[in-house]
């Protein structure tokens, strides 16, 4: 096409090839190692996989390449004339099916291994919902929930994006080193899939059904995943955080766990006692709306069509009491409107009603008690 | 000419009747999947019915000697207004033995609602080696407001669960049934 | 038809004759075109939405696609690259080149294949009226897994649904005309396996078509009655499974897919051995390994679903039977090299494109064959790894294979050649885009990028802004390829009859451009090239 000198195209593509170096700098190429045994197996899985297809690819796209130049007709004007060997179309059969056999061994014995999720150490109930994690503790009985913490101001360009952007969360899921951890997921509405890159765990969470699968986590540290299943409007935005630490830290961790539990159901007794003011209630619920109900009926509830009503003017803020409080407890089964109830607690729902029938307009003058709240479980 | 046009003809009727056909086989998909998932365990359902004791065991439950956990989970799907939790989180059971535990539920909404609740084991394939005399689960259960209720769950393990099951895990999620069958022509929209 | 209506009405005015032509062909070259401009405008269309959908990407954050609109792009990018691009474009290829390559007048029902066509710009009206409705248009992915397209998909659901309907109906009758033509209307001496290869993959696509779309009405039927008549298919609440809507879509997707490349395998094996100027190596090979790769089709389709847990010897099945369907994809490609092996070629653009189609379309099969490992599976599944798999396949596989075609034949279809320069123009440019649009995204999906993502974390910001550049430029290309075939059929170098030296076969026996009737008499078979000694490269 355009002649050039060897020398001149050597340079141009050297070049071209370097302007991709400050590239390389932030990036990354290779699946990552992870820190179970199971993660490192399937990375070298991987190698072994890749390592043949770069080979073969080498072979045949070497053979093209050398044909393209070899045999283009003003090298090689007299075509041959050879169009069938059966002896050929037998070795490029069986040749494949022998690297094939060489692959499938390898990983029938690496899935045999992951799927056997006996004799546990300690199991986490992953339960998936729109748009967080709950995890849960079967043994020391304690759970919560996992959200999302990246302000939406980030989301929204209007600051800085954080080192973390997108994958930190309020209360990471803590693990143990060492100990056989199994993961039985489940769902509350759609199908979502847990995933954390450095354990290779990765596993739908499907309502009405539980699956299991297992991890052994060899050294501590802060590790992120994400949802890998599309389950609607925000699922790029329920991360996966697990703090795995060593075993004499964790078992104390779960202590105070316990203790805080205590403490806070000592709380939600207070609460219940007081008598709360609009005043008092006004900025939680605010707070508790931005934070949970925002991201679907806007910050200043206009809602997003028929899929996420209006509560600005809306007939549900502006009804009949019992009616609000039993839609932001109970859910609307079959939307993505979710049961609050076991997620916040009566001094959030309280404030969060409040909030609701006396903003953007709304003027019913209702002030919520948590005590109401609570009549109510 | 009209050799063509009665081969033709034939084709056509074929490739019509392969098509009505595979529309077909897409429904007998549906109970050939339950029929595999029943045969197999594969997808973790239980079966829906209840073991009679007395034609298995007449009315003498033998025990072996291997004992295995059993883990017992209470979810609640969306929109389901009931508080439901296991009596216990998990036993220690001998292959064999009959059990008993249960599950309180409650219902917590300003109104009667009717729920299901849909059992799910894992491991899948142990499903068929849980072999339940009385269930919540085989019926549906209707609460009044705030009615609550301590629903039992009678069960074996069989003694021929494979050897390399050491624990396994029931769980049941509870999901809203409608107690008065609305309009169909109602969209769950409006 | 159309003429005896011109003798009965002579005062037609020019617009109502244009209408009634078109609107009433029967003609396999008219409907041909139809289907071309059907499947180009929605290629337009649907790559518009590609465009939104990097250009949100380019950076992490939301700059103007919302989360919900956006879910929306990605679905309908989806549903019209593959039911409204890839479908309609190598069904307009068969009905254009089916009968001239078999030396038949026509498609056996030609009023069977003006119906075929015009259910699907009603289908597609259809689908595409849903962006417009409350609540949007379908957001739940292109293989709307329940229960998020069931118990909680926008209303503009059951229009979908109904848009699938029609466009599995055109399918089916389509299929049905191309097997019936296949096997009634060969010219005498063209047995089955004298047939040209584009004919064979047309076969085999055509009977994939037939049995796997019913399954698909079938699933959608099932959703329309899980969302408003109290069935209880996929929900768990009635003793449903979500997990057996996927077994079913997937029992409909995984042969599906094949049916989105086997054409294109044809039109490689047609174009190779003309510039190379030999025959295509191992017929009988090339003719088994396809149907080969048809039937494995059936039986892989778990390995979608590698990570809901199924049991492990599902998992181990489903993975045997997919590395096994790399052995006949693996004998195509060798034989397309033994085919170039010592022949005496010219690059064409028709041929770059069919070797462009070669090359990429195996790295996209090597991703494929890296995917069919489970373990590795777990860390690859639902992430850009899958999305740089799929479109490796489809767009340096169907779409190139597509383009690669009409380069070929529309000399033929038009009587000018194409402008030779500017065809390479497009062909470097659109693979230089292409990898720089869909290599970065293996890299993306390795680093832990999950799909179907509005946002993403800052490591995957480089890769994600390479991508969206290539992606401006592909969609450039487009447009000049658009210029390019708006131009060949305006004018340019007068085409022969033969149009290309090496070509062999009978639509290079009819003039260029082909006329309106051809063949009303069955041709002599094997054609006689050129007036020189028959070279029939199909025996």
């Amino acid at each position: 096409m355009i002649s050039m000198s060897n020398g001149l195209r050597n340079c141009l593509t050297l070049a071209f090839l370097a302007s991709f170096s400050t590239l390389t700098f932030a990036v990354e190429f290779d699946l990552r190692e992870g820190v179970t045994d199971m993660s490192r197996r399937i990375q070298d899985l991987h190698h072994l996989s890749l390592a043949v297809c770069v080979v073969v690819g080498i072979i045949v796209f070497g053979a093209m390449f050398y044909s393209i130049v070899a045999h283009r007709r003003s090298r090689h004007p007299k075509p041959a004339d050879f169009h069938e060997s059966l002896l050929v179309e037998i070795v490029w059969t069986t040749v494949p099916i022998l690297i094939l056999i060489g692959m499938a061994i390898p990983a029938t014995t690496t899935l045999l291994e992951i799927e056997d999720n006996s004799d546990p150490d300690l199991t986490i109930l992953i339960t998936a919902s729109q748009w967080k994690w709950h995890y849960q503790y079967l043994e020391a009985d304690i759970g919560f929930y996992s959200n999302l913490t990246t302000p939406t101001a980030q989301i929204n360009n209007l600051e800085p994006k954080g080192e973390n952007y997108l994958l930190e969360v309020d209360n990471p899921l803590v693990l143990p080193t060492n100990k056989k951890v199994r993961f039985l997921t489940t769902s509350n509405d759609v199908i979502h899939s847990w995933w954390v890159p450095d354990f290779a765990v990765k596993q739908d969470a499907i309502p009405g059904f539980i699956n299991e699968a297992w991890a052994r986590l060899d050294q501590p540290g802060l590790f992120r995943g994400q949802c890998a299943e599309l389950c609607g409007k925000d699922h790029a935005y329920m991360p996966v955080v697990v703090e795995v630490r060593l075993e004499a830290e964790f078992d104390k961790w779960i202590d105070d766990q316990r203790l805080a539990k205590e403490l806070s159901s000592g709380q939600a007794v207070a609460d219940r006692n007081k008598t709360w003011t609009m005043a008092e209630l006004m900025p939680i619920g605010e707070q508790v709306f931005l934070t949970h109900c925002a991201t679907c009926h806007e910050s200043t509830g206009v809602g997003q069509g028929v899929t996420y009503p209006a509560l600005a003017g809306g007939e549900i803020p502006n009804g009949p009491l019992e009616v609000h409080i039993d839609r932001v407890m109970n859910g609307r089964g079959g939307t993505e409107m979710q049961s609050w109830a076991p997620q916040l607690s009566d001094r959030e729902l309280a404030a969060v009603i409040t909030y609701e029938r006396n903003a953007w307009g709304n003027s019913t003058a209702d002030v919520v008690q948590p005590k109401t709240i609570y009549a109510t479980r | 000419m009209i050799e063509t046009h009665n081969n033709q003809r034939k084709h056509i009727v074929l490739l019509i009747s392969l098509a009505v056909g595979m529309f077909g086989f897409a429904y007998a998909l549906v109970p050939l999947y339950q029929v595999f998932c029943e045969v197999t365990g594969l997808n973790g359902k239980t079966s829906g019915r209840a073991r009679d004791l007395s034609t298995i065991y007449q009315n003498q439950v033998i025990a072996s000697d291997r004992e295995v956990t059993i883990q017992f989970l209470a979810n609640v799907n969306n929109g389901m207004p009931w508080e439901f939790r296991p009596a216990t989180h998990q036993l220690r059971v001998r292959l064999g033995e009959l059990n008993t535990t249960d599950f309180y539920a409650r219902n917590r909404a300003a109104q009667a609602v009717t729920g299901q609740a849909v059992p799910s084991v894992s491991p899948g394939f142990a499903a068929e080696y849980l072999h339940k005399v009385e269930c919540f689960c085989f019926s549906q259960q209707q609460l009044e407001a705030g009615e609550d209720r301590h629903m039992p769950l009678r069960f074996y393990i069989g003694d021929d669960l494979p050897e390399e099951i050491h624990t396994l895990t029931l769980s049941y999620t509870l999901f809203k049934v409608p107690t008065v069958r609305a309009s169909t022509l109602v969209s769950n929209r409006s | 038809m159309v003429a005896q209506a011109e003798d009965v009405i002579p005062q037609r005015s020019p617009l109502m004759a244009f209408m009634a032509r078109w609107l009433l062909t029967t003609n396999h070259k008219e409907i041909g075109t139809l289907y071309l401009w059907l499947s180009f405008t929605l290629f337009f269309i649907a790559g518009a939405m590609a465009m939104v959908i990097r250009l949100e990407l380019f950076q992490p954050g939301i700059q103007f696609a919302e989360p919900l609109f956006y879910n929306q792009m990605v679905t309908m990018h989806g549903l019209l690259m593959v039911f409204g691009v890839v479908m309609p474009g190598f069904v307009g290829l068969a009905n254009w080149q089916i009968p001239l390559m078999i030396g038949a007048p026509d498609m056996a029902l030609p009023r069977l294949n003006n119906f075929s066509f015009w259910i699907l710009p009603f289908a597609f009206t259809l689908l595409l009226s849903s962006l417009f409705m409350d609540g949007g248009a379908p957001n739940f992915g292109w293989t709307f897994y329940a229960p998020l397209s069931t118990t909680y998909g926008p209303p503009s659901t059951d229009y979908f649904i109904l848009g699938v309907h029609m466009m599995g109906i055109s399918s089916v009758l389509g299929a049905i005309n191309v097997i019936v033509t296949i096997f009634n209307l060969r010219t005498p001496g063209m047995t089955l396996m004298k047939m040209p290869l584009f004919v064979w993959t047309w076969l085999i696509t055509a009977f994939l078509l037939i049995m796997v779309m019913p399954v698909l009405a079938g699933v959608v039927t099932m959703m329309l009655t899980d969302r408003h008549f109290d069935t209880s298919f996929f929900s768990a609440a009635g003793g449903g499974d979500p997990l057996m809507f996927q077994h079913v879509f997937w029992f409909f997707g995984h042969p599906e897919v094949y049916i989105l490349i086997l054409p294109g395998f044809g039109i490689a094996s047609q174009i190779i051995p003309t510039f190379a100027r030999k025959r295509l190596f191992g017929y009988h090979s090339m003719v088994f390994a396809t149907a080969a790769i048809a039937i494995l089709s059936f039986i892989v389709w778990g390995h979608h679903m590698f990570a809901v847990g199924m049991p492990v010897w599902v998992e181990l099945s489903f993975m045997y039977a997919t590395m096994l369907i790399a052995v006949p994809t693996g004998v195509k490609v060798f034989n397309w090299v033994a085919t170039m092996w010592r022949g005496s070629m010219t690059f064409e653009t028709p041929m770059l494109f069919a070797l462009g189609f070669v090359i990429l379309f195996t790295i996209g099969g090597f991703s494929g064959l890296m995917l069919a490992l489970v373990p590795a599976d777990f860390q690859y599944h639902d992430t850009f790894f899958v999305v740089a798999h799929f479109h490796y396949v489809l767009y340096p596989g169907a779409i190139f294979g597509t383009m690669a075609a009409v380069y070929y034949w529309i000399p033929k279809w038009t009587g000018n050649m194409y402008d030779e320069r500017l065809g390479k123009i497009h062909f470097w440019t659109a693979v230089i885009a292409v990898n720089l649009t869909f290599f970065p995204m293996h890299f993306t999906g390795l680093a832990g990028m999950p799909r179907r993502i509005v946002d993403y974390s800052l490591q995957f910001a480089d890769f994600n802004m390479v991508s969206s550049v290539g992606a401006a430029l592909l969609g450039m290309t487009q447009v000049l390829f658009l210029y390019i075939v708006i131009k060949t059929i305006r004018g340019g170098e007068k085409a022969s009859t033969r149009v290309w030296e090496g070509a062999d076969g009978l639509e290079w026996t009819v003039p260029s451009p082909a006329p309106h009737h051809t063949f009303e008499t069955p041709p002599a078979f094997p054609p006689i090239m050129d007036e020189n000694e028959s070279t029939s490269l199909n025996e």
